[in-house]
């Protein structure tokens, strides 16, 4: 009868609150330059780190991707990191840190993320962690210093929601198209309150790094919180990391984290399923994640109750209503963020850009220095600057324009990331979300493109 | 922190769906200390031209005295940053209404004194046409979970938990230290029990 949710709940909950609020163990707290108002918090009250041995800073948000830090202010808040970790003893990614990259990418690949852990971030894609098996949430600063202080938490359990995936994804069609596709149907606040287990056998087949993008964009449907059972597939991805156990430890570990999953009977608050097959690779033409289409649909036009909604939000993405989104024109592309800049995510870019020019500029920055390194061995980075796009660093780069690469008002940039937010890529600036085969097939055409006829003869990696 | 039970001040409307922390505070400012205050970020690139010039015709340049915006669905959605809530309360807002908010948002709000007042779908879209593009009186009861706006009353929810915080205006931190002894014990039936628990290489004693 027993969730997932609930065993990693209760296997974390020290105390509860008799209006029902837990205080729960965290495993591991992940900072970045963002904490500086949690570090502030800590030192108003004179407290140390509880427990500098379990916390881990990264340098992401604000990491320069070319070159040195594009201003004063954005060295300094990557300097206040490291000064605040260093006075704190807690280990720090820094940006001379072959360990560097995005927080959520750098976590599971050093093997701080593992099955059955609770993880902490101050920042709303920590759901990604959740995709080993881990309750892993996003948190304010408040609750960063929180966290600092005592190494708990005080949580109130989320509702559960099981989203089973069925059938078959249809060649072309990831991870990427299928969390928009969820998000479309169920809308950007539709999963508030809920911690989501992604089931079915389509999510059994996914890789760790498709797993990853679909629990990492639980938090745009509204979920604090996504998670896959771990399986074979996870235990490959974990072992031999570098802070993963090992030996004994790892035996001990493996029998435990087997037991991690829903049980056949177990009955959730809200249960949805969804056919892969009926996906098609997506795109967003709005400000929100929930307005994701087909690639082959067109631009909707503002009618009934969303009307006003949708013709101010097609006024600042600069669309006419009922063309086709293919002849949607870009100026720009980016592949990154912790939602799409690991290996496989590169690879899949790689494998339609092999061989063509893109015809619009465009970014490619790895999710962290390790994967930079892998692609470069790979040969990918090649095939990125000979089909014309940069080839640069590892951070969250122009996903939220904090390190000074972000989009100019008005430009329109297809995009790995993960929000089309209104200004999120810099003031002014229209994104569209997609896979990252998908953006590589917008920047070999110039406009919006169903890659599909793009892969043809070819392996989609 | 002080907390609070009730409140009377001046609402405004923001007729907009799904305003989320980027909009409620450009990534761009926050790298700025608390200290140096954050009302004037407030929904910026909305409330301000590029060149910097106020949009007069926004409900917040209208009203710059609101304490309490009434606002759509889904307010709050994204990003986990606790600016966007700095910024709401430096500029003098103590309460939104809204029919949902991102889940992280209402918690950093209730961190912060500020509540994250939640109405049904039609109440919500009654209270943003009476308010027009004008502003009204409402004061807010957390006790009763009462908006009253003329001889109206409007339900909110709030749990338990949360209106709590907000009455006490409880530090989180004040109250974990009661609990040290039982995180002690936690912790080390953890680094027994679950000794993988703990990043190889560091001691779990
Ligand atoms: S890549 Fe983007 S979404 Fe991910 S952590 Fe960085 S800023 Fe946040």
């Amino acid at each position: 009868m027993t969730t997932l949710l609930d065993r990693l709940w209760d296997a974390h909950e020290i105390v509860r609150s008799d209006e029902g609020r837990s205080l729960l163990w965290v495993d591991r707290h992940l900072v970045h330059e963002g904490s500086h108002h949690a570090f502030a918090k800590l030192s108003a009250r004179g407290a140390p780190v509880a427990e500098p041995g379990l916390t881990f800073g990264v340098a992401d948000h604000y990491a320069p991707t070319r070159g040195p830090a594009a201003s004063p202010d954005i060295a300094r808040m990557i300097e206040t990191l490291e000064k605040n970790a260093a006075e704190h003893g807690v280990t720090c990614f820094g940006l001379n840190d072959p360990r560097q990259g995005i927080v959520h990418v750098i976590g599971p690949e050093q093997g701080l993320t593992l099955p059955g852990l609770l993880i902490t971030c101050g920042d709303s894609h920590t759901s990604t962690h959740g995709a080993f098996g881990a309750l892993a949430f996003g948190i304010g600063a408040t609750e960063v210093a929180h966290v600092l202080a005592t190494q708990t938490v005080w949580q109130t359990r989320p509702k559960s929601m099981r989203i089973t995936v069925t059938g078959q994804l249809m060649p072309g069609v990831g991870a990427k198209d299928l969390a928009l596709a969820w998000i479309a149907k169920l809308g950007a606040g539709g999963a508030q309150g809920h911690a989501i287990e992604y089931a079915g056998a389509v999510v059994r087949g996914l890789s760790m790094e498709g797993r990853m993008t679909l629990c990492n964009l639980s938090i745009e449907g509204g979920a604090r919180f996504g998670m896959v059972a771990p399986d074979e597939t996870t235990f490959a991805y974990v072992e031999e990391r570098p802070f993963a156990p090992e030996g004994h430890a790892l035996d001990r570990a493996k029998a435990h984290w087997a037991t991690l999953r829903s049980d056949a009977d177990a009955v959730f608050d809200r249960d949805v399923t969804i056919d892969a097959a009926e996906i098609a690779p997506i795109v967003t033409w709005g400000t929100s994640p929930e307005d994701a289409l087909p690639v082959t649909a067109k631009v909707p036009s503002p009618k009934g109750a969303d009307a006003g909604r949708v013709a101010a939000t097609l006024d600042y993405m600069g669309l006419v209503p009922g063309r086709a989104l293919t002849d949607v024109q870009i100026d720009q592309v980016f592949i990154g963020s912790c939602t799409n800049a690991r290996i496989e995510d590169l690879r899949a870019a790689a494998a339609v850009l092999a061989g063509r020019r893109a015809k619009v500029p465009g970014l490619v920055s790895p999710g962290s220095q390790q994967v930079k390194a892998q692609a470069e061995a790979e040969g990918l980075d090649r095939i990125f600057t000979k089909a014309g796009l940069d080839w640069v660093g590892a951070g969250c780069s122009m996903c939220v324009a904090m390190n000074g690469d972000s989009v100019s008002p008005g430009k329109r940039c297809a995009s790995t990331t993960n929000r089309n937010f209104r200004g999120r890529q810099g003031r002014g600036a229209r994104t569209h979300l997609m896979s990252p085969a998908m953006v590589a097939a917008a920047a070999v055409t110039g406009h919006l493109t169903d890659v599909r006829p793009l892969l043809d003869g070819r392996d989609a990696a | 922190m002080s907390g609070w039970r009730a409140h009377t001040g001046m609402a405004t409307a923001l007729d907009i769906e799904n305003v989320d922390t980027d909009q409620l505070i450009p990534a761009r400012f926050m790298s700025t200390p608390r200290a140096k205050g954050y009302g004037r970020f407030l929904l910026y690139d909305l409330r301000f031209e590029s060149d910097g010039v106020p949009r007069q015709e926004f409900p917040l340049n209208r009203h710059p005295h609101v304490s309490i915006l009434v606002a759509r669905r889904n307010f709050g959605s994204g990003s986990s940053r606790e600016a966007a809530v700095y910024a709401l309360s430096d500029f003098g807002i103590r309460a939104v209404i809204a029919p949902s908010f991102g889940d992280i948002f209402a918690a950093n709000c209730i961190n912060n004194g500020l509540l994250p007042a939640e109405v049904g779908e039609d109440a919500g879209a009654g209270l943003i046409h009476t308010l027009g593009d004008g502003q009204a009186q409402l004061t807010l009861n957390i006790d009763t979970r009462t908006i009253t706006v003329g001889d109206r009353s409007i339900a909110f929810t709030l749990s338990e938990a949360a209106a709590r915080k907000l009455i006490n205006g409880w530090d989180d931190v004040d109250l974990t230290e009661h609990h040290r002894p039982a995180i002690a014990a936690y912790r080390a039936r953890r680094a027994t029990l679950q000794p993988w628990a703990f990043p190889a290489g560091d001691t779990a004693e």
